[in-house]
Protein backbone atom coordinates (compact mmCIF):
# COMPACT_ATOMS: atom_id res chain seq x y z
CA UNK A 1 0.00 0.00 0.00
CA UNK A 2 1.51 3.38 -1.09
CA UNK A 3 1.86 5.68 1.96
CA UNK A 4 -0.07 9.91 0.82
CA UNK A 5 0.60 12.73 2.25
CA UNK A 6 -0.67 14.59 4.65
CA UNK A 7 -1.54 18.16 4.49
CA UNK A 8 -1.10 20.06 7.13
CA UNK A 9 -2.56 23.58 7.95
CA UNK A 10 -0.91 26.31 5.82
CA UNK A 11 0.88 29.03 7.71
CA UNK A 12 3.38 30.49 5.65
CA UNK A 13 3.35 34.25 5.77
CA UNK A 14 2.62 34.02 9.44
CA UNK A 15 6.24 34.04 11.03
CA UNK A 16 6.34 32.89 14.72
CA UNK A 17 9.58 31.84 14.72
CA UNK A 18 12.59 34.20 14.52
CA UNK A 19 14.90 32.50 12.76
CA UNK A 20 12.53 32.69 9.53
CA UNK A 21 11.63 34.83 6.96
CA UNK A 22 9.25 35.22 4.54
CA UNK A 23 10.74 36.78 1.12
CA UNK A 24 7.57 37.14 -1.66
CA UNK A 25 8.90 36.21 -4.93
CA UNK A 26 6.61 37.49 -7.93
CA UNK A 27 4.19 38.29 -9.34
CA UNK A 28 6.41 40.40 -11.15
CA UNK A 29 9.33 38.43 -11.58
CA UNK A 30 10.83 36.99 -14.77
CA UNK A 31 11.46 33.61 -13.99
CA UNK A 32 8.19 32.92 -12.79
CA UNK A 33 6.88 32.85 -16.57
CA UNK A 34 4.13 35.47 -16.37
CA UNK A 35 2.11 36.45 -13.07
CA UNK A 36 2.43 33.76 -10.64
CA UNK A 37 3.38 34.78 -7.20
CA UNK A 38 5.07 32.39 -4.26
CA UNK A 39 5.49 33.33 -0.98
CA UNK A 40 8.56 31.35 0.26
CA UNK A 41 9.49 30.79 4.23
CA UNK A 42 13.30 30.75 4.39
CA UNK A 43 16.08 29.96 6.41
CA UNK A 44 18.97 31.43 5.84
CA UNK A 45 18.99 30.23 1.64
CA UNK A 46 16.97 27.16 2.57
CA UNK A 47 13.29 27.12 1.41
CA UNK A 48 11.34 25.85 4.71
CA UNK A 49 7.56 26.03 2.88
CA UNK A 50 6.30 27.46 -0.50
CA UNK A 51 2.83 28.74 -1.24
CA UNK A 52 1.69 29.75 -4.34
CA UNK A 53 -0.24 32.79 -4.55
CA UNK A 54 -2.62 32.18 -7.73
CA UNK A 55 -5.48 34.47 -9.35
CA UNK A 56 -3.78 37.59 -10.63
CA UNK A 57 -4.72 36.48 -13.72
CA UNK A 58 -8.47 35.35 -13.22
CA UNK A 59 -10.92 36.78 -15.95
CA UNK A 60 -14.01 34.39 -15.40
CA UNK A 61 -13.47 32.51 -18.37
CA UNK A 62 -15.76 29.43 -17.07
CA UNK A 63 -18.23 32.19 -15.98
CA UNK A 64 -18.62 33.60 -19.86
CA UNK A 65 -18.60 30.62 -21.51
CA UNK A 66 -21.87 30.28 -19.78
CA UNK A 67 -23.77 32.75 -21.67
CA UNK A 68 -22.08 32.42 -24.99
CA UNK A 69 -23.57 29.64 -27.42
CA UNK A 70 -21.71 26.66 -28.22
CA UNK A 71 -19.33 27.62 -30.54
CA UNK A 72 -18.78 30.89 -29.33
CA UNK A 73 -16.86 29.46 -26.98
CA UNK A 74 -13.87 27.71 -28.62
CA UNK A 75 -12.29 31.70 -29.09
CA UNK A 76 -12.66 31.65 -25.20
CA UNK A 77 -10.39 28.04 -25.05
CA UNK A 78 -7.35 29.66 -26.70
CA UNK A 79 -7.16 31.86 -24.28
CA UNK A 80 -6.31 29.86 -21.14
CA UNK A 81 -3.63 28.40 -22.41
CA UNK A 82 -1.63 30.97 -24.97
CA UNK A 83 0.85 28.32 -25.64
CA UNK A 84 -1.41 25.81 -26.96
CA UNK A 85 -4.52 27.25 -28.09
CA UNK A 86 -4.89 24.11 -30.47
CA UNK A 87 -4.78 21.93 -27.67
CA UNK A 88 -7.44 23.53 -25.44
CA UNK A 89 -9.66 23.58 -29.18
CA UNK A 90 -9.25 20.27 -29.59
CA UNK A 91 -10.47 19.35 -26.11
CA UNK A 92 -13.34 21.80 -25.77
CA UNK A 93 -14.26 20.53 -29.35
CA UNK A 94 -14.22 16.36 -28.52
CA UNK A 95 -16.33 17.15 -25.57
CA UNK A 96 -19.40 18.90 -27.04
CA UNK A 97 -18.88 16.71 -30.44
CA UNK A 98 -19.21 13.95 -27.94
CA UNK A 99 -22.34 15.56 -26.17
CA UNK A 100 -24.05 15.79 -30.16
CA UNK A 101 -22.77 12.45 -31.00
CA UNK A 102 -21.07 13.90 -34.06
CA UNK A 103 -18.44 11.72 -36.05
CA UNK A 104 -15.73 13.43 -37.47
CA UNK A 105 -14.11 12.57 -41.08
CA UNK A 106 -10.99 11.53 -40.88
CA UNK A 107 -8.83 13.94 -43.09
CA UNK A 108 -10.21 16.55 -39.91
CA UNK A 109 -8.95 13.83 -37.26
CA UNK A 110 -5.58 13.26 -39.06
CA UNK A 111 -5.22 17.27 -39.78
CA UNK A 112 -6.01 17.77 -35.48
CA UNK A 113 -3.67 15.36 -35.11
CA UNK A 114 -1.20 17.14 -37.18
CA UNK A 115 -1.61 20.64 -35.78
CA UNK A 116 -1.92 19.23 -32.02
CA UNK A 117 1.61 17.60 -32.29
CA UNK A 118 2.87 20.86 -33.83
CA UNK A 119 1.34 23.17 -30.72
CA UNK A 120 3.35 20.38 -28.75
CA UNK A 121 6.76 21.49 -30.13
CA UNK A 122 5.43 25.02 -29.98
CA UNK A 123 4.96 25.05 -26.79
CA UNK A 124 7.87 22.64 -25.28
CA UNK A 125 10.34 25.10 -28.07
CA UNK A 126 8.90 27.62 -24.92
CA UNK A 127 9.27 25.69 -22.39
CA UNK A 128 13.04 25.01 -23.18
CA UNK A 129 14.51 28.05 -24.22
CA UNK A 130 12.99 29.59 -20.90
CA UNK A 131 13.80 27.11 -18.74
CA UNK A 132 17.28 27.06 -20.04
CA UNK A 133 17.70 30.99 -19.94
CA UNK A 134 16.50 30.44 -16.25
CA UNK A 135 19.64 28.54 -15.40
CA UNK A 136 21.66 30.94 -17.49
CA UNK A 137 21.93 29.57 -21.33
CA UNK A 138 21.22 32.19 -23.49
CA UNK A 139 21.59 30.11 -26.55
CA UNK A 140 19.86 27.77 -26.15
CA UNK A 141 16.42 30.35 -26.14
CA UNK A 142 17.33 31.97 -29.62
CA UNK A 143 17.77 28.57 -31.43
CA UNK A 144 14.60 27.41 -29.90
CA UNK A 145 12.61 30.88 -30.83
CA UNK A 146 14.03 30.61 -34.54
CA UNK A 147 12.05 26.98 -34.96
CA UNK A 148 8.87 28.02 -32.83
CA UNK A 149 8.88 31.34 -35.93
CA UNK A 150 8.03 28.11 -38.09
CA UNK A 151 6.23 26.72 -35.90
CA UNK A 152 4.04 29.91 -35.77
CA UNK A 153 4.03 30.49 -39.60
CA UNK A 154 2.14 27.36 -40.22
CA UNK A 155 -0.41 28.28 -37.56
CA UNK A 156 -0.73 31.43 -39.57
CA UNK A 157 -1.35 29.87 -43.20
CA UNK A 158 -4.14 27.52 -41.87
CA UNK A 159 -5.41 30.36 -39.40
CA UNK A 160 -4.71 33.42 -39.93
CA UNK A 161 -3.39 33.92 -36.46
CA UNK A 162 -0.28 33.14 -35.00
CA UNK A 163 -1.22 32.07 -31.46
CA UNK A 164 -5.39 32.87 -30.95
CA UNK A 165 -5.96 29.97 -33.72
CA UNK A 166 -9.51 28.60 -33.21
CA UNK A 167 -8.57 26.63 -36.29
CA UNK A 168 -10.67 23.84 -34.46
CA UNK A 169 -14.20 23.79 -34.70
CA UNK A 170 -17.07 22.09 -33.41
CA UNK A 171 -18.00 19.29 -36.03
CA UNK A 172 -13.84 19.98 -37.64
CA UNK A 173 -11.70 22.50 -38.80
CA UNK A 174 -12.45 26.09 -39.66
CA UNK A 175 -10.74 25.85 -43.07
CA UNK A 176 -8.81 23.87 -45.45
CA UNK A 177 -5.25 23.97 -44.80
CA UNK A 178 -3.65 26.25 -47.87
CA UNK A 179 -1.95 25.38 -51.32
CA UNK A 180 1.88 24.34 -50.11
CA UNK A 181 0.73 23.97 -46.63
CA UNK A 182 1.65 19.87 -46.21
CA UNK A 183 5.19 20.32 -48.70
CA UNK A 184 6.33 23.54 -46.08
CA UNK A 185 5.56 21.40 -42.72
CA UNK A 186 7.43 18.13 -44.31
CA UNK A 187 10.16 20.08 -44.90
CA UNK A 188 10.17 21.64 -41.46
CA UNK A 189 10.00 18.04 -40.27
CA UNK A 190 12.85 16.82 -42.11
CA UNK A 191 14.86 19.33 -40.91
CA UNK A 192 13.77 19.15 -37.17
CA UNK A 193 15.20 16.18 -35.51
CA UNK A 194 18.92 17.76 -36.47
CA UNK A 195 17.46 21.13 -34.15
CA UNK A 196 16.60 19.13 -31.58
CA UNK A 197 20.24 17.66 -31.92
CA UNK A 198 21.77 21.41 -31.33
CA UNK A 199 19.92 21.67 -28.21
CA UNK A 200 21.25 18.47 -26.34
CA UNK A 201 24.56 19.53 -27.67
CA UNK A 202 23.98 22.84 -25.64
CA UNK A 203 22.52 21.26 -22.79
CA UNK A 204 22.54 17.36 -22.23
CA UNK A 205 25.89 17.03 -21.19
CA UNK A 206 26.55 20.59 -19.86
CA UNK A 207 27.97 20.31 -16.47
CA UNK A 208 26.69 23.40 -15.13
CA UNK A 209 23.27 22.29 -16.22
CA UNK A 210 23.38 19.10 -15.27
CA UNK A 211 24.71 20.41 -11.97
CA UNK A 212 21.76 22.62 -11.32
CA UNK A 213 18.93 20.31 -12.89
CA UNK A 214 20.23 16.81 -11.66
CA UNK A 215 18.79 15.81 -8.47
CA UNK A 216 17.26 19.04 -7.88
CA UNK A 217 13.37 19.85 -6.48
CA UNK A 218 12.81 15.47 -6.54
CA UNK A 219 9.47 14.83 -6.81
CA UNK A 220 8.10 10.88 -5.76
CA UNK A 221 5.84 8.77 -8.00
CA UNK A 222 3.70 8.34 -4.84
CA UNK A 223 3.64 11.85 -4.25
CA UNK A 224 3.06 12.77 -7.93
CA UNK A 225 0.06 10.72 -8.16
CA UNK A 226 -1.25 11.75 -4.65
CA UNK A 227 -0.70 15.62 -5.53
CA UNK A 228 -2.33 15.39 -8.71
CA UNK A 229 0.67 16.32 -10.62
CA UNK A 230 0.33 15.15 -14.58
CA UNK A 231 1.87 15.54 -18.10
CA UNK A 232 5.87 15.09 -17.97
CA UNK A 233 6.22 16.14 -14.74
CA UNK A 234 4.79 13.02 -13.95
CA UNK A 235 6.60 11.20 -16.10
CA UNK A 236 9.31 12.25 -15.15
CA UNK A 237 8.58 10.32 -11.79
CA UNK A 238 7.92 7.30 -13.37
CA UNK A 239 4.67 6.93 -14.03
CA UNK A 240 3.88 5.76 -17.34
CA UNK A 241 1.03 7.61 -18.66
CA UNK A 242 -0.26 9.40 -21.57
CA UNK A 243 -3.95 9.73 -22.34
CA UNK A 244 -2.73 9.87 -26.45
CA UNK A 245 -1.90 6.14 -25.78
CA UNK A 246 -4.04 5.06 -23.00
CA UNK A 247 -7.18 6.72 -24.46
CA UNK A 248 -6.73 7.43 -27.86
CA UNK A 249 -8.87 10.52 -29.11
CA UNK A 250 -9.26 11.67 -32.66
CA UNK A 251 -7.29 9.10 -34.33
CA UNK A 252 -4.30 8.89 -32.02
CA UNK A 253 -4.69 4.59 -32.21
CA UNK A 254 -3.38 4.95 -35.86
CA UNK A 255 0.18 6.80 -34.55
CA UNK A 256 3.04 4.63 -33.63
CA UNK A 257 5.00 6.63 -31.07
CA UNK A 258 7.07 5.99 -27.84
CA UNK A 259 6.37 7.59 -24.10
CA UNK A 260 9.22 8.56 -22.51
CA UNK A 261 9.68 7.73 -19.28
CA UNK A 262 12.10 8.90 -16.67
CA UNK A 263 12.16 7.49 -12.79
CA UNK A 264 15.17 9.86 -11.19
CA UNK A 265 12.09 12.37 -10.47
CA UNK A 266 13.82 15.38 -10.86
CA UNK A 267 14.47 18.32 -13.00
CA UNK A 268 16.52 16.88 -15.13
CA UNK A 269 14.34 13.69 -16.03
CA UNK A 270 11.46 15.85 -16.89
CA UNK A 271 13.82 17.91 -19.07
CA UNK A 272 14.82 14.40 -20.99
CA UNK A 273 11.43 13.48 -21.12
CA UNK A 274 10.46 16.73 -23.11
CA UNK A 275 12.67 16.60 -25.18
CA UNK A 276 12.59 12.70 -26.03
CA UNK A 277 8.65 14.17 -26.18
CA UNK A 278 9.61 16.89 -29.17
CA UNK A 279 11.50 14.06 -30.88
CA UNK A 280 8.74 11.59 -30.96
CA UNK A 281 5.90 14.27 -32.04
CA UNK A 282 8.02 14.85 -34.90
CA UNK A 283 7.56 11.37 -35.81
CA UNK A 284 4.15 11.51 -35.16
CA UNK A 285 3.66 14.99 -38.29
CA UNK A 286 5.98 12.89 -40.33
CA UNK A 287 3.07 10.02 -40.17
CA UNK A 288 0.23 12.47 -40.56
CA UNK A 289 1.75 13.90 -43.58
CA UNK A 290 2.43 10.57 -45.07
CA UNK A 291 -0.85 9.04 -44.10
CA UNK A 292 -3.07 12.24 -44.65
CA UNK A 293 -6.40 10.93 -46.26
CA UNK A 294 -8.46 12.83 -48.58
CA UNK A 295 -12.03 13.98 -48.23
CA UNK A 296 -14.21 16.97 -46.30
CA UNK A 297 -12.71 18.80 -43.61
CA UNK A 298 -16.35 19.15 -41.88
CA UNK A 299 -18.85 16.68 -40.56
CA UNK A 300 -21.97 16.59 -42.64
CA UNK A 301 -24.42 18.16 -39.87
CA UNK A 302 -25.87 21.60 -41.83
CA UNK A 303 -27.50 22.59 -38.00
CA UNK A 304 -24.21 22.35 -36.36
CA UNK A 305 -21.35 23.29 -39.13
CA UNK A 306 -21.64 26.33 -40.89
CA UNK A 307 -21.39 26.38 -44.38
CA UNK A 308 -18.86 26.98 -46.86
CA UNK A 309 -18.32 30.63 -47.92
CA UNK A 310 -19.07 29.65 -51.40
CA UNK A 311 -22.16 27.64 -50.58
CA UNK A 312 -23.64 30.53 -48.45
CA UNK A 313 -23.49 33.04 -51.12
CA UNK A 314 -25.30 30.74 -53.70
CA UNK A 315 -27.49 28.42 -52.15
CA UNK A 316 -30.93 29.29 -50.06
CA UNK A 317 -30.73 26.76 -47.38
CA UNK A 318 -27.16 26.91 -46.86
CA UNK A 319 -27.98 30.77 -46.35
CA UNK A 320 -30.58 30.09 -43.67
CA UNK A 321 -28.75 27.59 -41.34
CA UNK A 322 -26.09 30.10 -41.49
CA UNK A 323 -28.15 32.69 -40.31
CA UNK A 324 -29.51 30.18 -37.64
CA UNK A 325 -26.14 28.57 -36.57
CA UNK A 326 -25.03 32.31 -35.67
CA UNK A 327 -28.23 34.29 -34.48
CA UNK A 328 -29.30 31.45 -32.51
CA UNK A 329 -26.63 28.65 -31.89
CA UNK A 330 -27.85 25.34 -32.56
CA UNK A 331 -29.06 22.96 -29.69
CA UNK A 332 -27.06 20.29 -27.75
CA UNK A 333 -28.85 17.12 -25.79
CA UNK A 334 -28.87 17.39 -22.50
CA UNK A 335 -25.89 15.33 -20.81
CA UNK A 336 -22.81 15.94 -18.95
CA UNK A 337 -19.01 14.84 -20.72
CA UNK A 338 -15.49 14.81 -19.20
CA UNK A 339 -12.82 15.03 -22.08
CA UNK A 340 -9.49 14.74 -21.07
CA UNK A 341 -6.68 15.13 -23.74
CA UNK A 342 -2.76 15.08 -23.56
CA UNK A 343 -2.03 18.66 -23.29
CA UNK A 344 2.16 19.53 -23.43
CA UNK A 345 1.61 19.77 -19.90
CA UNK A 346 -0.17 17.49 -18.92
CA UNK A 347 -3.97 16.09 -18.34
CA UNK A 348 -6.08 18.90 -20.28
CA UNK A 349 -9.71 18.04 -19.01
CA UNK A 350 -13.07 19.66 -20.53
CA UNK A 351 -16.31 19.13 -18.12
CA UNK A 352 -18.98 20.38 -20.10
CA UNK A 353 -23.02 20.20 -18.85
CA UNK A 354 -25.39 20.94 -21.27
CA UNK A 355 -29.36 21.15 -20.29
CA UNK A 356 -30.27 20.92 -23.47
CA UNK A 357 -30.36 24.64 -24.94
CA UNK A 358 -28.24 26.42 -27.01
CA UNK A 359 -25.40 27.46 -24.14
CA UNK A 360 -23.67 25.66 -22.01
CA UNK A 361 -24.49 25.12 -18.45
CA UNK A 362 -21.50 25.03 -17.39
CA UNK A 363 -17.85 24.77 -18.48
CA UNK A 364 -15.30 23.45 -16.35
CA UNK A 365 -11.33 23.72 -17.35
CA UNK A 366 -9.28 21.15 -15.98
CA UNK A 367 -5.83 22.94 -16.32
CA UNK A 368 -2.85 20.52 -15.83
CA UNK A 369 -0.40 23.49 -14.80
CA UNK A 370 -3.27 24.10 -11.78
CA UNK A 371 -2.46 20.44 -10.77
CA UNK A 372 1.15 20.56 -11.44
CA UNK A 373 1.49 23.78 -8.96
CA UNK A 374 0.21 21.98 -5.85
CA UNK A 375 3.17 19.45 -6.64
CA UNK A 376 5.44 22.33 -6.93
CA UNK A 377 4.98 23.56 -3.22
CA UNK A 378 6.33 19.62 -2.30
CA UNK A 379 9.23 19.36 -4.55
CA UNK A 380 10.65 22.96 -3.64
CA UNK A 381 10.81 22.22 0.47
CA UNK A 382 14.12 21.70 1.83
CA UNK A 383 15.63 23.43 -1.39
CA UNK A 384 17.72 26.41 -1.88
CA UNK A 385 16.69 29.92 -3.47
CA UNK A 386 18.10 29.53 -6.84
CA UNK A 387 16.74 26.09 -7.33
CA UNK A 388 12.90 27.17 -6.82
CA UNK A 389 13.94 28.69 -10.19
CA UNK A 390 14.65 25.66 -12.01
CA UNK A 391 12.02 23.77 -10.55
CA UNK A 392 9.74 26.69 -11.84
CA UNK A 393 10.84 25.85 -15.07
CA UNK A 394 10.59 22.10 -15.44
CA UNK A 395 6.58 21.73 -14.27
CA UNK A 396 6.05 24.56 -16.84
CA UNK A 397 3.33 26.75 -15.83
CA UNK A 398 1.33 28.53 -17.98
CA UNK A 399 -0.40 30.94 -15.57
CA UNK A 400 -3.99 31.29 -18.26
CA UNK A 401 -4.19 27.88 -17.55
CA UNK A 402 -3.57 27.98 -13.84
CA UNK A 403 -6.18 31.34 -13.25
CA UNK A 404 -8.29 30.73 -16.32
CA UNK B 1 -23.81 8.04 -34.65
CA UNK B 2 -26.76 8.37 -32.55
CA UNK B 3 -26.51 8.50 -28.99
CA UNK B 4 -27.47 5.11 -27.24
CA UNK B 5 -29.76 5.75 -24.18
CA UNK B 6 -28.56 5.80 -20.96
CA UNK B 7 -28.16 2.75 -18.68
CA UNK B 8 -29.49 3.50 -15.44
CA UNK B 9 -30.12 0.17 -13.93
CA UNK B 10 -27.14 -0.67 -11.20
CA UNK B 11 -27.81 -4.00 -11.67
CA UNK B 12 -26.61 -4.17 -14.81
CA UNK B 13 -23.66 -1.27 -14.51
CA UNK B 14 -22.23 -3.82 -11.78
CA UNK B 15 -19.59 -4.80 -14.27
CA UNK B 16 -17.73 -1.63 -13.84
CA UNK B 17 -14.95 -2.01 -10.94
CA UNK B 18 -15.85 1.33 -8.96
CA UNK B 19 -19.99 0.57 -8.72
CA UNK B 20 -19.14 -3.00 -8.18
CA UNK B 21 -16.63 -2.36 -5.10
CA UNK B 22 -19.15 -0.07 -3.47
CA UNK B 23 -22.17 -2.16 -3.56
CA UNK B 24 -20.17 -4.56 -2.67
CA UNK B 25 -18.47 -2.93 0.49
CA UNK B 26 -22.02 -0.89 1.20
CA UNK B 27 -25.10 -0.77 -1.52
CA UNK B 28 -26.85 2.05 0.27
CA UNK B 29 -24.31 4.61 -0.35
CA UNK B 30 -24.95 4.51 -3.99
CA UNK B 31 -28.11 6.48 -4.57
CA UNK B 32 -27.93 6.56 -8.26
CA UNK B 33 -25.81 5.54 -11.24
CA UNK B 34 -26.00 6.19 -14.86
CA UNK B 35 -24.02 5.30 -18.00
CA UNK B 36 -24.26 7.64 -20.55
CA UNK B 37 -21.86 8.64 -23.23
CA UNK B 38 -19.41 5.72 -22.22
CA UNK B 39 -18.91 7.11 -18.78
CA UNK B 40 -19.90 6.17 -15.87
CA UNK B 41 -21.72 8.22 -12.91
CA UNK B 42 -22.41 7.64 -9.74
CA UNK B 43 -24.50 9.61 -7.15
CA UNK B 44 -23.52 8.99 -3.73
CA UNK B 45 -24.41 9.87 -0.02
CA UNK B 46 -23.38 12.95 0.99
CA UNK B 47 -22.35 11.99 4.76
CA UNK B 48 -20.41 9.06 3.19
CA UNK B 49 -18.10 10.72 0.61
CA UNK B 50 -14.37 10.81 2.16
CA UNK B 51 -15.68 6.69 2.79
CA UNK B 52 -16.32 6.39 -0.66
CA UNK B 53 -13.24 8.02 -1.44
CA UNK B 54 -10.82 6.01 0.82
CA UNK B 55 -12.29 2.28 -0.51
CA UNK B 56 -12.60 3.33 -4.27
CA UNK B 57 -8.81 4.56 -3.30
CA UNK B 58 -7.98 1.33 -1.70
CA UNK B 59 -9.57 -0.95 -4.23
CA UNK B 60 -7.17 -3.78 -4.85
CA UNK B 61 -7.93 -4.84 -8.32
CA UNK B 62 -8.61 -1.08 -9.70
CA UNK B 63 -7.48 1.22 -7.83
CA UNK B 64 -8.62 5.05 -8.04
CA UNK B 65 -5.65 6.64 -7.16
CA UNK B 66 -5.49 9.58 -9.53
CA UNK B 67 -7.99 12.67 -8.31
CA UNK B 68 -8.17 14.03 -11.91
CA UNK B 69 -10.87 16.80 -11.20
CA UNK B 70 -12.49 17.63 -9.10
CA UNK B 71 -15.76 20.72 -9.42
CA UNK B 72 -19.42 21.84 -8.63
CA UNK B 73 -22.65 22.67 -10.58
CA UNK B 74 -24.97 25.04 -9.34
CA UNK B 75 -28.71 23.63 -10.61
CA UNK B 76 -30.33 27.71 -9.16
CA UNK B 77 -33.10 27.48 -8.75
CA UNK B 78 -34.12 24.15 -8.35
CA UNK B 79 -33.09 22.30 -4.85
CA UNK B 80 -30.99 20.58 -4.06
CA UNK B 81 -29.08 22.89 -5.61
CA UNK B 82 -25.10 21.87 -5.65
CA UNK B 83 -23.30 19.21 -7.35
CA UNK B 84 -19.97 18.18 -6.22
CA UNK B 85 -18.43 16.25 -9.08
CA UNK B 86 -15.07 14.02 -8.85
CA UNK B 87 -13.55 12.68 -11.35
CA UNK B 88 -11.25 9.39 -10.83
CA UNK B 89 -8.73 7.80 -12.89
CA UNK B 90 -7.07 4.64 -12.14
CA UNK B 91 -3.65 4.87 -13.01
CA UNK B 92 -2.86 1.14 -13.44
CA UNK B 93 -6.06 0.37 -15.17
CA UNK B 94 -6.67 3.85 -17.28
CA UNK B 95 -10.75 3.56 -15.82
CA UNK B 96 -12.49 6.40 -15.21
CA UNK B 97 -15.48 6.82 -13.01
CA UNK B 98 -17.69 10.05 -11.82
CA UNK B 99 -18.78 10.51 -8.65
CA UNK B 100 -21.54 13.34 -7.70
CA UNK B 101 -22.99 14.37 -4.35
CA UNK B 102 -26.25 16.34 -4.10
CA UNK B 103 -26.13 19.57 -1.40
CA UNK B 104 -28.76 21.28 -0.50
CA UNK B 105 -28.31 25.21 -0.95
CA UNK B 106 -28.92 26.79 2.42
CA UNK B 107 -25.59 25.94 3.98
CA UNK B 108 -23.80 23.62 1.20
CA UNK B 109 -21.68 21.81 3.28
CA UNK B 110 -19.53 18.63 2.70
CA UNK B 111 -16.93 16.56 4.01
CA UNK B 112 -13.30 17.48 2.92
CA UNK B 113 -11.44 14.74 0.74
CA UNK B 114 -8.04 16.11 0.89
CA UNK B 115 -7.00 13.50 3.88
CA UNK B 116 -7.71 10.47 0.54
CA UNK B 117 -6.15 12.34 -2.32
CA UNK B 118 -3.66 15.23 -1.44
CA UNK B 119 -4.04 16.63 -4.76
CA UNK B 120 -7.86 17.75 -3.99
CA UNK B 121 -6.43 20.85 -1.99
CA UNK B 122 -6.43 23.63 -4.37
CA UNK B 123 -9.89 22.00 -6.12
CA UNK B 124 -11.93 22.44 -3.25
CA UNK B 125 -10.46 25.63 -2.25
CA UNK B 126 -11.41 27.00 -6.11
CA UNK B 127 -14.60 25.58 -5.50
CA UNK B 128 -15.40 27.60 -1.76
CA UNK B 129 -14.18 30.55 -3.37
CA UNK B 130 -15.97 30.21 -6.48
CA UNK B 131 -19.65 28.37 -5.15
CA UNK B 132 -19.41 29.03 -2.01
CA UNK B 133 -19.33 25.15 -0.93
CA UNK B 134 -17.83 24.99 2.40
CA UNK B 135 -15.46 21.78 2.88
CA UNK B 136 -15.09 20.89 6.76
CA UNK B 137 -11.97 19.20 7.55
CA UNK B 138 -9.59 20.86 4.86
CA UNK B 139 -6.86 22.01 6.34
CA UNK B 140 -6.57 25.62 4.75
CA UNK B 141 -9.52 26.35 3.54
CA UNK B 142 -9.44 29.75 1.85
CA UNK B 143 -10.20 32.00 -1.56
CA UNK B 144 -7.67 30.77 -4.20
CA UNK B 145 -8.45 33.11 -7.40
CA UNK B 146 -10.26 36.22 -5.96
CA UNK B 147 -8.91 38.21 -3.92
CA UNK B 148 -10.10 37.52 0.14
CA UNK B 149 -11.96 40.60 0.70
CA UNK B 150 -14.28 39.32 -2.17
CA UNK B 151 -17.88 38.96 -1.86
CA UNK B 152 -20.01 36.65 -3.63
CA UNK B 153 -19.64 33.57 -5.65
CA UNK B 154 -18.85 34.41 -8.64
CA UNK B 155 -19.26 31.23 -10.25
CA UNK B 156 -23.28 30.77 -8.39
CA UNK B 157 -25.95 31.00 -11.22
CA UNK B 158 -27.82 33.81 -9.25
CA UNK B 159 -24.51 35.96 -9.39
CA UNK B 160 -24.55 38.47 -12.46
CA UNK B 161 -21.58 37.73 -15.52
CA UNK B 162 -20.85 41.17 -16.25
CA UNK B 163 -20.91 41.03 -11.98
CA UNK B 164 -22.48 43.78 -9.54
CA UNK B 165 -21.65 47.28 -10.77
Amino acid sequence: MTQFPTLVPDTVGEPDQDSTMILNMGPQHPSTHGVLRLILEIDGETVLRLRPEIGYLHTGIEKTCEAKFYQQVVPLTDRIDYLCPMTNNLAYCLAVEKLLGMEIPPKAQWMRVLMNELTRINSHLVWLGTHAMDLGAMTVFLYCFREREDVLRFFEMVSGQRMMTSYFRIGGLALEPPIGFFEKVKKFADRFPGNVDEYENLLTGNPIFMMRTKGIAYLSAEDAVALGACGPTMRGSGIDIDLRRDAPYTGYENFKFKVPVRTEGDVFARYLCRVQELRESIGIVQQALAGMPEGPIKADSPKVVLPDREKMKTQMEALIYHFKIITEGFTVPAGEVYQAIESPRGEMGYYVVSDGTAKPYRVHMRGPSFANLRALATMCEGQLIADVIAAIGSIDVVVGDIDR
Amino acid sequence: MALAPPITNIEELKSHPALGRLVGWNASVVQEAKFDREELTIWVAKESIREVAAILRDSSDCPFNYLADLTCVDWYPSEPRFEVVYHLLSISKKERVRLKVRLDGSSPAIESVTSVWPAADFYEREVFDLFGVRFTGHPNLKRILMPDDWEGHPMRKDYPVEGYR
